[in-house]
């Protein structure tokens, strides 16, 4: 094991970061109109000519990438070329951007107008936009922006015209262009429409990923994209998808630019617009599909106040150190470049690899505001606490947080009963404070008894909202969590029982957190040196042992993650008791809810969290990793089969009522 | 015979012709014998290579002793010495493009230890039976320090700024100089018998190290100077073939040839001074290939000495199929398996006409494509070039004072229609060099083929000068590198083949990698880092790079050069492109290039097939007289 002068140099708590300043101050200040029309010249990629939308689109049409696939596609389906190359047109029309300035100037505009509304201040880190302006113009750029909100596209690209900086071309979902005009709007800003799921198609796949290599290699504009494919509705960071990020790679790796900056940016928001939505979404209320009609009845939320928005910028990363040597750029080198070949075991460890590194730089620069501690406290006393009692629990979780390295939005000078004053204000809607004491809000019984499961399904709105504030601080707790909860199932305080059990379940939780792929070592390591820090535990020789002084702090830990423990523990017990040998996936869901809504109702299960579908895929996304459940396709029909006796191992060894036998884990 | 019952006056008609032809022949005839005791000899023949090659050339740079690169008193540089067209010409815009590329001043001065100091270099390591055997052999050879010091290096940036520091590695115990292909067999034998170690030393201007004496090397060290096999044994002119001693020099080679009305048209840069063994050992490439070929194309026979007999194919002809070419292990093996005598080569009659050109182009991918397109059509001239922004301005700097205000009032004239009236961006627009040879017909119905070509990519003609001035930077780029180092500026030139697709890319990344590198190892100046595509070929192109940055404030220059060349070729490697074109392999990369050597010795220990070809122990550049196994029918013992 590492020695301790080395932990202190990877200790998060001096990680340096930048100061943050308000943008939106100056707007109050100024016309809308002007602003709106002002002198727009952002500098580009090494003087690059800038050149017009459709350009790239004959450019994508004529490259040889597209013309090899195209003959090879006709070959094989006997297709004149020209119909084919007919097909590739239309795709391109569809998927194409049309930035068009005068559209730009109109969201402008608009954004302005509603953000004045909606946020106190949007805080942007300044050094990362001069790091920006400085990276647009050496290398070709990938922003990859967290995703927790609609408004993230709207941010950045309003925060890049604010600095006359390019604006990003936005890889966004086809299901926006179901919204007649302002699918085309978005079009007309940047944003570009890709197929949710193109799996076999090759045309498509060829059109679309020429038509970001292209952008990318005449460094045309920033691509925009977000790695966790779809909007965050816990506001926990999702698993990175990588498909585009290897399309943007492979730029590089065949030596058509000279590197590609990466920058992660971080968006944090105090109150996420779609915060009660997504709850009722994660309830089974499936999400509305977007449509203008929709839109203007979210009007109403204008009426609300949403705190502020902190936007952080982070450092540019540059494709080729990352590269440098881990990937052997010559085996590029034995084929023409325009023939796409699935990469390499290399190279595919590699984007993964890269993938969850970005997305773990946005989960480090997330802003908390002091709610997020208040939330995660006031989830641990569902029947609510004394308002001094949480002031002071919240101010040693700030602590506490701080000496894990979080990035806290708190400044010295303000007491901790009103931070917590503050965070309650701001959402009314989800606590109570009567009393001197605080609760979760639970909707005010209405005229006439109400079923049941319809009471449930209230509190659990709440209680998924409040967790979604909780949420974004896991990511700070994580490691240690896993620590004291691996003592706690972990059958000695061996060191190498806890780090098999704390192997064991990292692996369990690896769909639910973003926990990088075959760092457990590291992993381990790290939360190791922060409890030790804190004085939670103490390593001997052989054992790691919670120290007297440690004991609160190790058990809040494990009650902050006791939900997923229970939630993945509710779901092998369906399985195991409620389905005979296989179930139609689709019929999945529904089954652990009903299950868990039988349960709750009964008083065995008090934990809400359970009920929330993603937490349910989760779990299932896990369970067909571990090979505890097998699918099998029989025409349209997907069934999972389970395997009972591994699921039921899976239950026992959570709730650490069986050993780890033998574990396969490497040993320390 | 067929013709033995014939009459008498045919057979009369052939003995005539037949003394006709000895008669020609006879005085450059007698292959057998030594020849060079009788050249000695000869007064009328002056030695372009002299066994003390100091008193010509620089110890410690490039070229001739009289002739180099200066800024004078007046800051205007100038060159010396009489031997080129150069000699005497004031550069006025040197000085500025000097200062302003690499960031120098005049003020700050580097020059070399003044002068060889014989007495700070350690005594020969002897082994005195071979020098008793060589001695009673008549066989001429030196152990003065000297001699030593000259043949102790190729031309490194490494080597020669070693030297110029006054510091000596290890270097031969003393150097032979034998006089024919029968002079190396007994060398060669002796070195066995007794156990010391040759390195065979041509022109000594490799650039990949294959002449540094290993360190650790314990045995004596040999420098075999070929310098003295200079001649031409015999011309043919019905196969348009010639004979001729692998120690002759390019230029001599050259220029015998054209007395006789032949040229070989192999014309390396280097030509003034390497020899033709040296092209064999290192695959070398001349400058107008596309009309002669590369030396692999030019050579019709070689005669190898090695350890274990002499290696050399039967009989003269233009292509064989009996396995694989043993002239294919000859050529690039660098002086590893065996030191290369003799050499038949193909000649050609000398051109009618040469004519140079130029075009100008608006940037650097509009003249790729450009090549690439006239390497498609299949048409490309004896020689055409395409450099860089950089080098072009390089080039630039290196117009001689004009000697009338006419010529200077054409000039500004030039630039304003190219710049204004064309609108090129004299920041972006490169020159491609043109040179252009045979019937005086021909020539100019394919120059004009060039042009239409050029002038579909935007290119403009830009005249004679121009090109000539283009061709004559490569041959005075080693001068000028002793010129920078005297003020600070350390550089070297490397190269690549690349596919056509690449030759882009490969030129950006390769360029910003130098850049970004330097910055990264403190570096204070920013480099000049340029490249031109230097050969077109059908399926890709030479790439060739100069890399040179001001040094001051850096504690080990050399070091901080090597490493970044080793990041460009790692970069080049990445990119698609070769570990050369025709420089060799470079040392301390060759881990990555596998040679013959590696590849047989692989298949051998896999026991896949029989080893076929003769393989000998070897160290870089160092011809072992400890030989293993060998396999005695590709090579011909005569001893």
């Amino acid at each position: 094991m590492a020695s301790r002068t080395l932990y202190s140099q990877r200790d998060p708590a001096l990680k340096k970061r930048d100061d943050f300043e308000d943008i939106l101050e100056e707007r109050r200040n100024s016309s809308d109109l002007k602003y709106a029309l002002k002198c727009y010249m952002p500098v580009l990629y090494k003087g690059v000519t800038p050149c017009k939308p459709s350009m790239i689109k004959t450019m994508v049409l004529q490259s040889e990438q597209l013309r090899y696939v195209v003959t090879e596609l006709s070959k094989e389906t006997g297709e004149a070329t020209e119909v084919i190359q007919g097909e590739a047109l239309a795709i391109l029309e569809e998927m194409a951007h049309k930035l068009h300035l005068g559209t730009v100037r109109f969201f402008a505009y608009m954004l302005n107008k509603a953000f004045k509304v909606l946020y106190q201040r949007i805080r942007v880190n300044e050094d990362g936009i001069q790091r920006l302006q400085q990276a647009i113009q050496e290398h070709p750029l990938v922003l990859l922006p967290s995703h927790r909100s609609y408004m993230d596209f709207l941010i950045v690209s309003y925060l890049l015209y604010t600095n006359d900086l390019a604006l990003p071309v936005i890889a966004a979902g086809m299901d926006f262009l179901g919204m007649k005009f302002v699918g085309e709007m978005l079009r007309m800003s940047g944003a570009f429409f890709i197929r949710r799921s193109f799996g076999g198609d090759r045309l498509y796949w060829a059109v679309f990923s020429e038509y970001v290599k292209t952008i990318l290699r005449n460094g045309y504009a920033p691509i925009e994209f977000f790695l966790e494919g779809t909007r965050s509705r816990t506001c926990k960071s999702l698993t990175p998808k990588v498909g585009l990020l290897s399309i943007a790679m492979e730029p590089f790796f065949k030596g058509e630019v000279f590197d590609v900056s990466m920058v992660p940016i971080s968006i944090s928001y105090e109150r996420v617009l779609e915060e009660a939505l997504y709850a009722r979404e994660l309830l089974g209320v499936p999400k509305p599909k977007e449509s203008t009609s929709g839109l203007l009845k979210a009007r109403r939320i204008l009426s609300e106040d949403y705190g502020n928005i902190h936007v952080y910028f982070g450092q540019p990363v540059s494709l080729r150190s990352l590269a440098q040597g881990r990937i052997n750029r010559s085996q590029y080198n034995l084929m023409p470049r325009h023939i796409s070949r699935r990469p390499g075991e290399d190279v595919q460890v590699f984007v993964n690899d890269v993938a969850y590194k970005m997305v773990r730089l946005q989960e480090e620069s997330m802003v908390l505001r002091p709610w997020v501690l208040v939330a995660t406290i006031l989830l641990q006393n569902p029947h609510g606490v004394e308002a001094v009692w949480l002031a002071e629990q919240t101010a040693w979780l700030r602590g506490l947080a701080q000496a894990f390295g979080a990035f806290l939005d708190w400044p010295d000078h303000i007491s901790a009963s009103r931070a917590v004053a503050s965070g309650l204000a701001l959402h009314p809607n989800l606590v109570r404070a009567e009393r001197g004491r605080v609760r979760l809000a639970t909707e005010p019984k209405g005229p006439g008894a109400r079923a049941p499961e319809e009471d449930l399904f209230n509190h659990a709105v709440t209680v998924l909202s409040c967790a979604s504030y909780r949420n974004q601080v896991l990511h700070v707790f994580l490691r240690p969590a896993l620590l004291a909860m691996a003592m706690d199932v972990a059958p000695t305080s061996r060191k190498d029982d806890v780090y098999s059990c704390f192997g064991y379940l990292r692996d369990v939780f690896s769909n639910e957190f973003i926990l990088c792929p075959g760092a457990e070592v590291q992993d381990f390591d790290e939360a190791c040196f922060l409890l030790t820090k804190c004085s939670a535990i103490q390593i001997l020789k052989q054992d790691i042992v919670a120290t007297e002084r440690g004991r609160p702090t190790l058990s809040f830990l494990s009650a902050m993650f006791q939900p997923f423990l229970l939630g993945y523990q509710v779901v092998c017990r369906y399985l195991c008791e409620e389905v005979a040998e296989s179930l139609p996936e689709k019929s999945y869901v529904a089954g652990v809810r009903s299950y868990a809504v039988k349960r709750i109702l009964s008083g065995e299960l008090a934990c809400l969290e359970v009920l929330s579908s993603d937490l349910q895929k989760n779990v299932l996304a896990a369970l067909l990793r571990m090979g505890a459940l097998r699918k099998s396709k029989a025409g349209e029909l997907v069934t999972l089969r389970v395997n009972k006796s591994a699921i039921n191992t899976i239950e026992n060894t959570l709730g650490g009522r069986v050993s780890t036998q033998k574990p396969v884990l490497a040993r320390l | 015979m067929a013709s033995s019952g014939h009459g008498s006056g045919r057979q009369e008609a052939a003995d005539r012709r037949l003394r006709l032809i000895a008669g020609h022949l006879h005085p450059r005839i007698a292959a057998s014998e030594c020849k060079a005791e009788a050249a000695e000899s000869d007064p009328v023949r002056a030695k372009t290579v002299p066994k003390r090659r100091q008193e010509v050339m620089k110890w410690n740079g490039w070229g001739y002793s009289d002739s180099r690169f200066l800024f004078n008193k007046k800051g205007q540089a100038e060159f010396t010495g009489r031997r080129y067209r150069l000699g005497g010409l004031i550069f006025p815009s040197l000085k500025d493009w000097f200062e302003s590329t690499f960031g120098a001043n005049l003020q700050h001065k580097s020059p070399p230890t003044a002068a060889l100091n014989s007495s700070a270099i350690t005594p020969p390591n002897l082994n005195e039976p071979f020098l008793q055997d060589l001695k009673s052999m008549g066989i001429p050879h030196s152990l003065e320090a000297e001699d030593r010091v000259f043949r102790a290096h190729g031309h490194c940036l490494h080597e020669i700024f070693a030297l110029r520091e006054g510091r000596f590695g290890r270097l031969p115990d003393m150097v032979v100089w034998p006089n024919c292909h029968d002079d190396v067999v007994k060398i060669v034998e002796l070195a066995c018998q007794h156990n010391a170690c040759l390195i065979p030393y041509g022109g000594g201007t490799s650039v990949s190290s294959a002449l540094e004496c290993p360190p650790d090397e314990m045995r004596s060290i040999v420098s075999l100077d070929t310098s003295q096999m200079n001649h031409i044994l015999w011309i043919d002119e019905k196969n348009l073939t010639a004979h001729v001693e692998a120690g002759i020099v390019g230029q001599e080679l050259e220029r015998l040839l054209n007395e006789s009305g032949f040229c070989t048209g192999h014309e390396p840069d280097s030509m003034e001074f390497s020899t033709l063994g040296g092209w064999v050992a290192t695959r070398a490439s001349g400058m107008k290939k596309n009309i002669y070929g590369n030396i692999e194309d030019l050579v019709v026979h070689i005669k190898m000495v090695t350890p274990r007999g002499v290696v050399e194919k039967s009989c003269q002809v233009p292509r064989m199929s009996t396995g694989p070419d043993i002239h294919h292990f000859i050529m690039g093996s660098e002086g590893t398996l065996g030191v290369v005598t003799e050499v038949t080569l193909k000649i050609r009659p000398l051109p009618e006409y040469q004519k140079y050109g130029s075009v100008v182009f608006p940037n650097f991918e509009q003249g790729v494509a450009c090549l690439r397109e006239v390497a498609k059509q299949r048409c490309a001239p004896a020689s055409i070039r395409l450099m860089d922004n950089a080098q072009f301005q390089f080039g630039h700097a290196l117009k001689p004072q004009v000697s009338s205000i006419f010529t200077s009032f054409l000039d500004g004239l030039k630039k304003f229609y190219i710049t204004k009236f064309k609108g090129f961006d004299t920041h972006r627009l490169c020159v491609a060099t043109l040179l252009f040879e045979g019937d005086r017909e021909k020539v100019l119905q394919h120059e004009k083929q060039v042009y239409d070509i050029a002038a579909k990519f935007g290119g403009l003609a830009a005249g004679e000068d121009n090109g000539q001035r283009g061709y004559m930077l490569t041959f005075v780029i080693a001068y000028l590198r002793d010129l920078g180092m005297d003020y600070y500026v350390i550089g070297e030139s490397f190269e690549t083949s690349v596919p056509w697709d690449r030759v882009l890319d490969l030129c950006r990344n390769v360029k910003e990698r130098i850049t970004r590198e330097c910055k990264e190892r403190g570096v204070q100046f920013p480099p000049m880092s340029t490249c031109r595509v230097t050969q077109t070929y059908d399926a890709g192109a030479c790439v060739y790079f100069y890399f040179a940055f001001n040094y001051r404030g850096l504690a080990d220059p050399v070091h901080v050069y090597e490493q970044v060349e080793h990041a460009a070729r790692e970069e080049i490697l990445a990119n698609g492109g070769s570990l050369s074109h025709h420089h060799g392999a470079p040392k301390p990369m060759s881990d990555t290039c596998e040679t013959t050597n590696q590849i047989a010795a692989y298949i051998q220990s896999h026991g896949l097939l029989r080893p076929r070809f003769l393989h000998l122990v070897v160290h870089d550049g160092v011809v072992d007289a400890k030989a293993t196994e060998d396999d005695e029918r590709l090579c011909r013992k005569r001893r």
